[in-house]
């Protein structure tokens, strides 16, 4: 009996000098394998789409090259991306399409993150028919007469309605409520990842079949895939806040950067660099089809780009 | 609630009629007559009835709200969580930066002296291989990323599970309460388990590791109380009566005793270990699973499996090496030849360091991604339609949608809940106990209580289809390596590669070759389970008594005849072992499936993890827990649950 007192107490020690006794912040612990072998790191958060990717390795190459620093990349979705800025788990999102019940809690309330200004890029958010298709059918550009060919745009997934392509699920999306309240004859299909819609959508392009599916600007695809938007009934100030009424298009998104508050503080001149970094919606799709269309790593297609665009990034090194 | 279990009978059955089929069919047909028209009286509808659902959404939002608030200021976090999220953080680091600092040519010299030392040359010389190849093809970083992960998880999984089998072991009491426990969270999707440990410990690499143990510690707990167990009942009353305490019996008799199984469970921590340190890069664990996600985002295989590739490497490796540890006789003999591997391999580690090639050279590293995709896209190019006589590859995935998996989620939702729950009822009974029974009547009627009927049927469609498929393909190929050893030496490397490749890898090529939707989910499901139903199917034929098929073939059976009717009911039990397993693995692949397009459960769960709104994943993740559970129920045959029904 005694020894397993002796034992429990000598567990119970070894556990609290372990692990010290005060308090243990996890909300700013930062990645095990940040700073390794005494290096500067910037951890940089990459969602999943391609436009994402070029911002973050243009980001990279420079803060690897011109400031010496060690880049880490993390692939997480938006808005648990938010989350992880938040502790501090990545210092930056260079792309972030609107997120304002975030805004509020984290820039505004908690004050864990601050605004990175904006990254020059616009973003849109619609609904597109491929342009061989809208050329065959002018009119299939306008909501309205949507329905009437409904029947063309049938698959397998659709059942007997026509298959609007939604994607990743961690997209702002009101495609349901929109098909519900337009009163459209579809049935929203969730490819389930951005991966997934874009092979169907080359897939469908390859045979020249008709599609309808939600897409956004800028994206590469545009390119390989010509797609013309159809038009929803106008988007006006507040018209989408009721996520259940919306009845109305996407808005044009300005995208925005934000940094983690303690990193923008004393980040040094990455965090200056970073707040600096805008460009154009031509340089973001420029290395976006050198990465998923060429499939160059996301590394040779920034040095190509950086190579032939001195005079842009210059300005964000001061 | 009432209805839950109304369908069963609960009282105790004569003894007489246990074993068979009819009598129970009866007394369940009887109890269903009774209780069917009451609970159809009350709520008559198709699908589970709304009243007796409860909405957790709300309250679980909140919960996540609350933590979110007071993540950096609640004493639980600062003082419980924080520690845990420290500790694992610190150890995570000081074994990646142990591995950098022994640099690529350190780490590849000391895996292959440990290996050599426990497994002999030709094993030491494939893990040198294993671990160059990794470099080879750019992915040195990532590799130690992932191993220092997986050194934690491991070495976490098999403290927790050991220390939990030695509860089990050696207290009958505690093996009672565990044992179903493990039992269930062995049959459970990697997926459902990233949920709630997001939901403490955010996005992260604490998360993933927290995760791997919870996914990779049952095995260890499984083997080591199945070793204390067994341990022979004249070696324990010998050293009893040499006087030894209770403390000196465990640690001279029964834990040497159990090594083997201890060695055993060290391995399955090991694989499940890195099949969830993959799946766990969907919640931040970096490394070779970030690769892989990322890669997948472009629809870039090539780049896919260049981090594939390593992930199957480690795996054959840590496999092959542990699994010989465990056959090894004794390990002590030979201090002299550990002393000789492990100076090599310093003195390598060394000459790495001062010729300053710590970091893999980058112009050694050999692009592999621009064959693989040129291929991929030839076969799209070419299979996806339009090719002559059998149509391509997307008609054939829109006539299995159409005819097959419409006609089958739309019956399924189609049939009255009662109904449902009566199948689950006479199936999980005429297969098991009617405890099992019991167990999967009340997961199904769980889901439904949890507001997820429709979607969980729709996501037990596909499984049913993929697992019919699975079957068909793999008592096919079964039987066809069972009767030929060729055809079997033929298979092994590619069941092997098969069964480690990290599920991400399959979605891609399944999408392009079957488009969007469940077509491809079942696809990628069939894909992933086949490999263990052919092999326990080949197994199950091969082990048949050599007496029954001789005395077969003497009485003039043919080849066919033989296999009819004395292999495959001799081999019933591998048999239905294989539909178990099937149904399990397929399940875990469905649900990845909602990455593809496959909807239903496994969409929920990923919505949940990438719109951090944690209440639909969880309310998802625990439905697909019940119907894990049911399906398990359902296909396990009765020998196993007997024997384990202590």
């Amino acid at each position: 009996m005694r020894t397993r007192t002796k034992a429990v107490m000598a567990a119970g020690c070894s556990l609290l000098v372990l692990t010290g006794c005060g308090a243990a912040d996890m909300t700013k612990q930062t990645s095990p394998f940040a700073n390794a072998q005494g290096a500067r790191t910037v951890t940089l958060s990459v969602q999943s789409w391609v436009g994402a990717q070029a911002n973050v390795a243009v980001a990279q190459y420079l803060l690897e090259h011109e400031l010496g620093y060690r880049v880490d990349t993390v692939q997480v979705d938006e808005v648990p991306a938010w989350d992880a800025l938040s502790q501090g788990r990545v210092d930056a999102i260079l792309e972030d399409w609107g997120h304002p019940e975030q805004e509020q809690r984290y820039v505004a309330d908690k004050k864990t993150i601050a605004r990175g200004g904006g990254l020059g890029v616009t973003g849109h958010i619609g609904w597109f028919v491929p342009t061989y298709f809208a050329k065959a059918h002018p009119d299939v550009t306008n909501w309205k007469n949507l329905n009437k060919y409904a029947d063309q745009l049938r698959t397998p997934e659709s059942g007997g309605k026509g298959q609007l392509l939604d994607g990743s699920p961690s997209y702002v999306t009101n495609d349901k409520a929109l098909v519900q309240n337009l009163d459209l004859d579809y049935q929203v299909v969730f490819a389930g990842s951005e991966a997934a819609q874009i092979t169907q959508i080359r897939q469908f392009a390859k045979e020249r079949k008709p599609f309808l599916t939600y897409w956004y600007a800028p994206q590469w695809l545009f390119r390989k895939v010509p797609m013309t938007e159809v038009k929803l009934p106008p988007y006006k100030e507040g018209c989408d806040a009721d996520p259940e009424k919306v009845a109305c298009a996407y808005p044009h998104t300005p995208l925005q950067k934000y940094l983690n508050a303690k990193f923008a503080r004393s980040g040094g001149r990455a965090a200056a660099f970073l707040k600096n970094f805008e460009w154009t919606t031509e340089d973001q799709n420029q290395v976006s089809l050198l990465i998923a269309d060429q499939k160059m790593t996301p590394e040779e297609a920034a040095k190509k780009w950086v190579d032939g665009h001195e005079s842009v990034w210059r300005k964000w090194l001061s | 609630m009432a209805t839950v279990s109304a369908a069963l009978p609960r009282t105790g059955i004569p003894g007489f009629l246990k074993h068979r089929a009819t009598a129970k069919l009866a007394l369940l047909a009887v109890a269903a007559a009774v209780l069917v028209p009451l609970a159809n009286a009350r709520w008559a509808s198709g699908t589970w009835p709304d009243a007796l659902t409860v909405d957790l959404s709300e309250p679980l939002g909140r919960a996540s709200d609350w933590i979110i608030d007071n993540r950096d200021g609640h004493p639980l976090f600062l003082y419980f969580f924080g520690h845990i999220s420290n500790a694992v953080v610190l150890s995570v680091r000081a074994v990646y930066l142990v591995l950098l600092a022994a640099g690529w040519a350190g780490v590849t010299a000391v895996s292959a002296a440990v290996a050599w030392r426990v497994a002999g040359v030709r094993l030491a010389l494939g893990t040198a291989v294993a671990f160059l190849a990794c470099g080879l093809l750019g992915m040195w970083i990532p590799t130690m990323q992932t191993l220092a992960l997986m050194v934690i998880a491991v070495a976490a999984s098999v403290v927790v599970g050991a220390v939990l089998g030695l509860a089990a072991g050696l207290s009958d009491r505690t093996h009672r309460a565990l044992r179903p426990v493990l039992d269930t969270m062995q049959v459970l999707p990697a997926f459902a388990y990233l949920l709630p440990v997001v939901l403490v410990f955010g996005i992260g690499v604490p998360a993933a590791v927290l995760a791997t143990v919870v996914y990779a510690a049952p095995p260890m707990a499984r083997l080591t109380a199945l070793g204390l167990r067994d341990a022979d009942r004249g070696v324990m009353e010998a050293v009893a009566s040499l006087g030894a305490t209770g403390p000196q019996r465990l640690l001279t008799a029964r834990i040497p005793l159990a090594r083997k199984e201890l060695l055993l469970g060290v391995n399955q921590t090991i694989m499940m270990a890195l099949s969830m340190a993959v799946i766990a890069s969907v919640i931040g664990a970096g490394g070779l699973g970030d690769r892989v996600y990322q890669a997948l985002a472009s629809v870039d295989v090539g780049a896919a499996l260049a981090a594939g590739i390593p992930i199957v490497l480690l795996a054959v490796v840590l496999d092959r090496v542990t699994g010989a540890a465990a056959a090894l006789d004794d390990s002590r003999g030979g201090a002299t030849r550990w002393a000789l591997a492990l100076l090599a391999a310093v003195a390598v580690a060394l000459a790495g360091r001062f010729t300053g090639r710590l970091e893999w050279p980058e112009p050694w590293a050999v692009n592999i991604a621009e064959p693989v995709n040129r291929a991929v896209d030839w076969m799209t190019a070419h299979l996806y339609s339009g090719v002559p006589y059998i149509g391509g590859t997307a008609d054939w995935a829109g006539h299995f949608t159409t005819w097959v998996l419409d006609p089958l989620r739309d019956g399924l939702q189609w049939l009255p809940w009662w109904s449902v729950l009566l199948i689950v009822a006479a199936l999980a009974w005429l297969i098991g106990t009617w405890r099992t029974a019991l167990t999967a009547v009340l997961a199904m009627a769980a889901i439904g209580v949890l507001g997820l009927w429709n979607p969980s049927l729709d996501t037990l469609s596909q499984v049913l289809a993929a697992v019919a498929v699975t079957l068909v393909l793999g008592f096919a190929t079964g039987v066809a390596a069972a009767r030929s050893a060729r055809v079997e030496r033929l298979l092994r490397p590619v069941l092997d590669v098969f069964q480690t490749m990290p599920q991400f890898v399959y979605l891609i090529p399944v999408v392009a070759l079957f488009g969007v939707g469940r077509a491809p989910a079942v696809a990628a499901a069939v894909v992933y389970a086949l490999p263990a139903v052919v092999r326990i199917t080949t197994q199950g034929l091969r082990s048949v008594d050599p007496a029954a098929l001789e005395s077969a073939r003497s009485l003039g059976a043919g080849s066919g005849q033989q296999l009819r009717q004395v292999q495959l009911p001799l081999a019933r039990p591998a048999l239905l072992l294989a539909v178990n397993q099937g149904v399990v693995l397929v399940l875990a692949v469905v649900i990845i499936g909602g990455l593809v397009g496959g909807g239903a459960l496994g969409y929920d769960v990923v919505f949940g993890l990438a719109q951090g709104d944690l209440a639909t994943g969880l309310v998802a993740g625990a439905a697909i827990v019940c119907l894990g559970l049911m399906l398990d129920r359902v296909t396990q045959p009765t020998q196993r649950r007997a024997k384990e029904g202590a």
